[in-house]
């Protein structure tokens, strides 16, 4: 299975990428060469084998539901591109 | 004895003997970085390291200092630092000044180090060369034209350069122990979940692990009591007692049965590297230790199973970078759209937009099965392999690279960079604690080999490789100096 240019500009609008004609031609040849190498894994017998998550099979550990962060919003917010209000600014989304 | 050749132990004794304070260390070092033209460094915080330094010497006077007390290393750029630059290697967090400390970073603090400054990186620890950095590849110090290794690859270069006592690094399929090797120095990837990951920017989260990297196993242990530990910051941190790493470096390795697996000597690997690997394994075999042949048949399926599982949760960590919250942002976005797709394809470099899109793709409707899935499954078959062996052996031993470094811009196409991880990586996938520890020489180039131990038996690991080390001077070598 090999994917094609359109494929790769259909995964990078997943991916929120946008690729110059250069980087889709390039990254269609990378992209197929790797997936190439997973398919490496089809040659292995893997019926029953249950999928592993987490390297210790831990499960997640819950902690009581109290509020323990304190607001940092001013802080955090001091590096943030464009704010106002207290609020993340983006382009406008509905008029 | 010039101070940059001196390991903590040392530095340590000679701060309490009143031989040189912090202050003359810090200056040292902050003197060799600035004649340095490896290009470790991303970050150089020289007034807070004088700062620090200064702090530690009135410890020292007080009689309230620890072993790390006014000690210098050099912070891998992936570890969230309070008002410094936390760049990851990326143009994306170029702008990026974090507002909170990372858990390892605290803890260093709190052991009263001194942050000479922070260290170049594979960019988001994307990279087995250093060459993925927005701020351009680290030399390797023992010949300026060839790689360092990656992803720590300014890690390695500032303590194999006497740039840094040590340093920390990132290992998510061979990050530290790639570099370390082909450095010559001491690096420790602990068990999964020892080292906190809270404030380390995620790369792959089921893989990451932080840990030490040194000129001595010695050092490695005083460095990992001071990281390890449970944090309830961290979802995934082990609540697991933290011994102290110290304590058991000079039992005897004697009876101790050493597993060789025949897939880690096999097609690929350099022959002068796999000498050098035999020679030290002959070390051990003097030193009373048995050795025994495994096999850890689906090792093979390593570098597919990895190049799946990494980039798939590559691609979720790193859709947090939007352009919207933190870090970098494009020039006059026409919507909203426009602005998550071009600051993300301006911000990062492409070897992470490869991965990115590699997981996207495998985890997409209709492929998860096919690759995540699958992935995940033979995980488990490479993580059986090593709990088989354990049954057998106490410590795996092997190369840690296929061949020594390579040079600057040799290899090109993604795939071939993939494989030099070929021995690395399943100590990744299956969580177990894994070192590089200087063995020889190829060509004027540092070989290491790895130990890879049981879970939880850093203090296992760590008295192997300082038997060995009281045996050799390979860690004792350091590059030649104009």
């Amino acid at each position: 299975m090999s994917l094609s240019e359109q494929e790769v500009t259909q995964i990078a609008y997943l991916a929120r990428l946008s690729l110059s004609e250069t980087e889709l031609k390039d990254n269609t040849k990378d992209l197929n060469a790797i997936l190439g190498l997973a398919e490496q894994l089809g040659a292995i017998e893997t019926d029953g084998i249950e999928p592993m998550a987490h390297p210790l099979h831990m499960t997640q550990r819950l902690r009581a539901d109290v509020v323990t962060e304190e607001d940092h919003s001013e802080l955090f917010q001091s590096i943030a591109p464009k704010i106002g209000n207290k609020h993340y600014l983006v382009p406008t989304v509905i008029e | 004895m010039s101070i940059y050749t001196k390991t903590i132990a040392q530095l340590a004794q000679g701060l309490k003997d009143k031989e040189f304070s912090s202050v003359e260390i810090t200056q040292h070092y902050l003197e060799r970085i600035k004649k340095s033209d490896l290009n470790a460094f991303i970050t150089l915080t020289d007034e807070l390291a004088m700062k620090q330094a200064q702090t530690a010497d009135d410890k020292i006077a007080a009689g309230t200092s620890n072993i790390l007390t006014g000690i210098p290393y050099a912070h891998k750029d992936i570890f969230c630092t309070k008002g410094v630059k936390t760049s990851a290697g990326s143009k994306m967090l170029d702008n990026f000044i974090s507002p909170y400390d990372a858990t390892v970073s605290h803890q260093l603090n709190q052991a009263d180090t001194v942050m000479l400054g922070k260290v170049n990186m594979d960019e988001f620890a994307m990279g087995s060369s250093n060459e993925s950095s927005f701020y351009g590849a680290v030399k390797n110090p023992w010949d300026t034209n060839k790689i360092p290794g990656g992803s720590s690859g300014g890690s390695a270069a500032a303590v194999a350069g006497g740039l840094s006592c040590f340093a920390t690094g990132t290992d998510t399929g061979g990050s530290i122990r790639q570099p370390a090797s082909l450095c010559g120095i001491t690096g420790l990837k602990p068990t999964y979940g020892r080292v906190s990951r809270y404030g380390m920017i995620a790369y792959a989260s089921s893989l990451d692990q932080a840990g030490p990297m040194t000129k001595t196993a010695q050092d490695a242990a005083i460095v990992l009591n001071a990281m390890a530990g449970f944090d309830e910051k961290d979802s995934t941190s082990a609540e697991q007692d933290v011994p102290d790493y110290t304590a058991n470096l000079n039992d005897s390795i004697k009876g101790l049965t050493i597993g060789l697996p025949k897939e880690f000597f096999s097609e690929g690997l350099d022959d002068d590297v796999a000498s050098q690997v035999m020679n030290a394994i002959k070390e051990f075999e003097a030193m009373g230790a048995v050795v025994k042949e495994i096999s850890l048949p689906n090792s093979a399926y390593a570098i597919p199973t990895y190049y799946i599982v990494a980039p798939c949760e590559c691609s979720s960590n790193l859709s947090r970078l939007d352009g919207v919250r933190y870090g970098y942002r494009c020039e006059n976005p026409k919507d909203l759209e426009d602005l998550y797709s071009r600051s993300r394809s301006e911000g990062f470099g492409s070897e992470v937009k490869r991965r990115i899109m590699i997981g996207a793709y495998a985890l997409s409707a209709g492929y998860y099965d096919a690759y995540y899935l699958k992935a995940q499954k033979t995980r488990h078959l490479i993580s059986e392999d090593f709990k088989k062996a354990f049954h057998d052996v106490d410590v795996i031993m092997g190369p840690v690279s296929p061949t020594t470094a390579f040079d600057l811009g040799s290899v090109k196409d993604p795939v071939s960079m993939y494989l030099a991880d070929i021995y690395t990586l399943s100590a990744n996938l299956a969580g177990l604690p894994a070192m590089s520890i200087p063995a020889g020489f190829s060509n004027k180039l540092p070989v290491g080999l790895q130990l890879i131990g049981n879970y939880w038996s850093e203090s296992k690991l760590l008295n192997i490789a300082h038997q060995f080390q009281l045996q050799t001077d390979w860690h004792q070598q350091m590059p030649q100096e104009d």
